[in-house]
């Protein structure tokens, strides 16, 4: 196949960028400009420091004005950074945007080759190939598709709380789907909260009903979202709402049907197996929505099919309740959607040499907070296995986190909430010993490191130094039945043995355990780390690589109440900024079938991932629905005759880019 | 199941025991074992200190032998041994210029090796090839009421053991509740026993002994099972310096986990070695159903 684009009169204007010495300082830029200037329809070709500047973007207007450039390549970044800011440049000087071509010099180029000469030689390719595409490149238009304008929220912690009443509060109506019975997330189970000490349950329980009770808002909780299907501005979202067993339009949430019910010893995990709570049962006095849920696995009655008394049923005086209940699916259309599913306590078994499951008295920072809280199972009160309250403790930091055997990063939190804990049991057990036993102190936040020098103030004895080991096996008459934490003190060079009554693992964060399948359900990546992969990780921290669809809070990375609040509201601006809109532009690099030549086959209406193939009886042909497609292409693969073909990706355009890397 | 076998030096010396009883418990659980024919020393831990170069290169003369026996795992019983096997092969795939010189060392000996053959601890190989099922149903004299301390000893389930948990292991546990004895609840499990050090720093290597003996006798175990000859041997025959050392009275028995489930299998104790223990081991052979 020759199709070298020459018998097309295209006048070509090339612009190479240095990228400070980002690109510059590998590939010899004078060099490939000078190339590009002799290759075949270039008429220009110029190079600038930052291209992507003000005065970098003018060189490409002005081109476009006075020489009459009819196509531009800008040989810099990768497309994903800076092609929509070119391309608007090329618009705005008149010139259809989908005629400027990227060729990503940089993360693939520069910054992976280490030889100059090979980088350079490979530049001219990369450049090369776009010059010979561009003669085939056609004028393309956005397509305008209409917006709807209601957002879902997905995950009702403190993220999903804020993002879904900014949104109501601007007059959005959001649906709020949420896995568990009630919303309120982590937060809802804290004791105070670092390093200003309010009350968690104070500061977030207003926000909890207030979401309850908006008109704008729709809460599904007991909840979670199976399929997401559409596009961004008019996606259609499948939610199954689990039956309950309990007809919640009834239920008053008095919660007389959990203190009749039998099966009163399930371990709650609300209070993190500390206390427990009956099979009908609600999380926690201030739950939103304030309505009661039948365990199915413990209740008899769903498990084996009887229960004698059934004395929830009798205690019920709206007979609110419903063996029967079934779960529920039901399509919402929505034009944008937050995700903000949290995080999940690393779990602290895997960490074996710490014992925990295994050592009495050794627990997890969640189970601190619920035993340390005025409404958690003993009252508020800091007690051991016994009853007894701990005359010695040690905070463990980094359990799971910035380990090679577990997780690598720093889950953020940990040295704050555990300098907190240290503070609570000085407060509750002014005599008790604490031992911090912390690898580096990570205080960053505003007035963080002010509550870590208040604390070494308190008489918390600090060792800098990871934790080797907790053990029960007493040396010493004094070890005899306390938890020996064995460390290296880093600063005194010593190994150390410390016999404690009490041992708190500072757990990391996780991502939930299920983060990779919730991602693909919502059409975008996970980290390394496991976490959501935002866009950009500075510029878009919130949007992610599906368009409309939002992220924030702990869901995208370990990070503190300030932050995620802060997140929050970044991502409910940008569903706003999306749905205020009464339209919205999508790529038209989609694909297109021509009647004339489909011969009806129904290969591609199968296997469009999107469903945005329908067939038309009439004309017994494949039709694409514009607004649906996604263009990934795979008709285009799939068809046995070639008809399906993708605007901005043609085969003439792929095998010119093809000859031009060839032709250097 | 067809392994080809590296007993280690010990098995000759020390461990007699150790390399008879597993001969006995495979054979009664179908699992073949082919001897490397002579085999050598497998570098051990001390001699990697000293010449790293020539202790890879005897290492690796084992590994290529069993090579040439075609494609078996290589089973051992010995912790050490298993560690310093595995790490040839773990170094010789990360390391392509220490590869190359001990390709070229054994190729002057006339011998090659390309750093695939598996290496495998015999624990694994009953544990998960054979299984817990499978040798519970070989299982003719169950050891009920022997409470029994599992003592995995340091290099069993790391650095290069992968079948367990590397700091609270598991696997031996459960061999003994498969056998119907009862393992207690052994917290120093994967401790080290002092090692070498006992004749070089016997005074530390004493203190780490007595920590696993006082733990055993605190949890008022009937006998210490261990998976390596070197902790047989300091747990076992160091207790009087021990009890010297710190004016105790242990007199625990301590024995190959091949042996004790040699014994659930139906075998003898004479067939299981048992007649070479220190320690006697009265209290456990009593356990054994008539």
């Amino acid at each position: 196949m020759s199709q070298n684009g020459s018998h097309r009169k295209e006048k070509i204007g090339v612009y190479v960028c240095h990228c400070g010495s980002n690109i510059a300082g590998k590939v010899d830029v004078p060099a490939v400009v000078e190339w590009a200037a002799s290759q075949p329809g270039v008429v220009v070709a110029r190079e600038y420091k930052y291209m992507c500047s003000d005065p970098g973007q003018d060189l490409i207007k002005n081109d476009i004005k006075e020489l009459g450039i009819t196509r531009a390549v800008v040989a810099a970044c990768s497309p994903t950074m800076h092609e929509p800011t070119f391309r608007k440049a090329a618009a705005d000087a008149g010139l259809n945007p989908f005629l400027l071509q990227m060729a990503n010099i940089r993360e693939h180029c520069s910054w992976v080759t280490e030889d100059p000469v090979a980088a350079t030689d490979k530049a001219k390719r990369i450049l090369g190939a776009q010059i010979h595409r561009l003669p085939f490149n056609e004028p393309l238009d956005s397509i305008a598709v209409d917006v709807n304008p209601d957002v879902l929220v997905v995950g009702g912690g403190i993220a999903g709380i804020e993002a879904a009443l900014k949104l109501a509060e601007a007059g959005k109506h959001v649906y709020m789907v949420e896995r568990n019975p009630s919303i309120g997330g982590h937060m809802a189970m804290f004791d105070k909260t670092f390093p200003t000490l309010d009350c968690a349950a104070c500061i977030l329980t207003p926000k909890m009903s207030a979401l309850g009770k908006h008109p704008n808002i729709t809460l599904m909780a007991y909840s979670e979202v199976t399929k997401v299907d559409g596009y961004v501005g008019n996606f259609t979202v499948r939610v199954k709402k689990k039956a309950r067993y309990v007809n919640t339009d009834s239920c008053t949430g008095c919660g007389a049907c959990q203190e009749a019910c039998v099966v009163r010893k399930v371990k709650s995990e609300f209070d993190q197996g500390l206390g427990y709570r009956s099979a009908i049962y609600i999380p926690f006095p201030q739950a939103v929505p304030l309505r009661a849920t039948i365990d199915p696995e413990k209740c008899l009655m769903l498990s084996r099919g009887k229960c004698k008394q059934q004395s929830c049923v009798e205690a019920c005086g709206p007979q609110a309740i419903d063996f029967g209940q079934k779960d529920e699916e039901i399509e919402l259309p929505v034009g944008a959607i937050i995700v903000a599913t949290g995080f999940e306590l690393f779990d602290c078994k895997n960490e074996s040499t710490y014992g925990y499951g295994r050592l009495d008295n050794v627990i997890t920072s969640l189970e601190f907070e619920r035993l340390s809280n005025a409404s958690g199972p003993t009252g508020g009160r800091i007690v051991m296995k016994n009853g007894e309250a701990p005359k010695s403790v040690a905070i463990l930091h980094c359990v799971g986190s910035r380990s090679e055997n577990h997780q690598e990063f720093c889950s953020r939190v940990c040295c704050m909430y555990s300098l907190k804990f240290a503070h609570l049991i000085k407060e509750h057990l002014p005599e008790t010993e604490i031992y911090e036993l912390y690898i580096d102190m990570r205080a960053n936040g505003k007035g963080y490191e002010e509550f870590y020098k208040r604390l070494m103030n308190e008489g918390v004895n600090f060792i800098r130094g990871r934790a080797a080991e907790v053990t029960e096996l007493a040396i010493t008459h004094e070890e005899e039945g306390k938890l020996i934490v064995k460390a290296e003190d880093t600063l005194l060079g010593v190994v150390r043995r410390l016999p404690v009554d009490m041992v708190i693992l500072s757990a990391g964060l996780s991502p939930q355990h299920d983060a990779k399948e919730v991602s693909q359900i919502f059409g975008f990546g996970c980290s390394a780390s496991g976490f959501y992969l935002e866009r950009h990780p500075k510029l878009e921290p919130v949007s992610t690589v599906t368009d409309g669809i939002f992220i924030c809070g702990a869901c995208q990375f370990p990070k503190d109440i300030p932050d995620t609040v802060a997140q929050a509201g970044a991502a409910a601006a940008g569903a706003l900024t999306l749905v205020n809109n009464a339209t919205v532009k999508v790529e038209p690099t989609i694909s297109y079938i021509d009647p004339e030549k489909c011969s009806g086959c129904h290969i591609c209406v199968g296997l469009c991932p999107h469903a945005a193939i329908r067939f038309n009886e009439e004309k017994g042909v494949a039709e694409v629905i514009e607004a649906a497609c996604k263009g990934c292409g795979v008709c285009v693969a799939a068809c046995g005759s070639g008809v399906p073909q993708q605007r901005g990706y043609l085969d003439a355009q792929i095998f010119a880019e093809i000859e031009g890397a060839l032709a250097v | 199941m067809k392994y080809s076998y590296y007993p280690g030096c010990s098995a000759e010396a020390t461990a007699v025991a150790y390399d008879v009883s597993t001969r006995a418990v495979c054979d009664r659980l179908g699992v073949e074992l082919v001897e490397l024919p002579d085999w050598n020393c497998c570098g051990s831990t001390s001699y990697f200190s000293v010449r790293e170069l020539r202790s890879f290169g005897i290492s690796a003369r084992n590994l290529a032998i069993a090579q040439e026996l075609g494609d078996m795992d290589l089973v051992t019983t010995c912790n050490s041994c298993y560690t310093v096997l595995a790490k040839t092969n773990r170094y010789m795939a990360d390391n392509a210029e220490l590869k190359a010189d001990i390709v070229e060392a054994l190729n002057r000996a006339g011998r090659h090796y390309d750093g695939n053959v598996n290496v495998r601890h015999l624990v694994d190989v009953l544990v998960n090839d054979v299984g817990y099922d499978a040798v519970k149903a070989k299982v003719t004299k169950p050891l009920a009421g022997l409470k029994v301390a599992p003592y995995y000893g340091c290099q069993l389930s790391r650095p290069i053991g992968t079948f367990d948990d590397p700091e609270f292991p598991m696997t031996l546990d459960r061999l003994v509740e498969t056998v119907g004895a009862t393992p207690v609840d052994y917290p120093c499990k994967s401790k080290c026993c002092g090692g070498m050090m006992m004749l070089t720093k016997e005074e530390a290597a004493l203190r780490l002994c007595f920590e696993l003996l006082k733990t055993a006798s605190d949890r008022e175990a009937d006998v210490i099972i261990t998976a390596c000859p070197l902790c047989e041997m300091n747990v076992e025959a160091y207790q009087p310096m021990v009890n010297k050392q710190y004016g105790t009275h242990f007199r625990i028995p301590v024995m190959y986990f091949t042996q004790l489930l040699g014994l659930a299998l139906g075998i003898s104790a004479k067939d299981l070695a048992l007649d070479k223990q220190v320690v006697p081991v009265d209290k456990v052979l009593s356990a054994v159903p008539a």
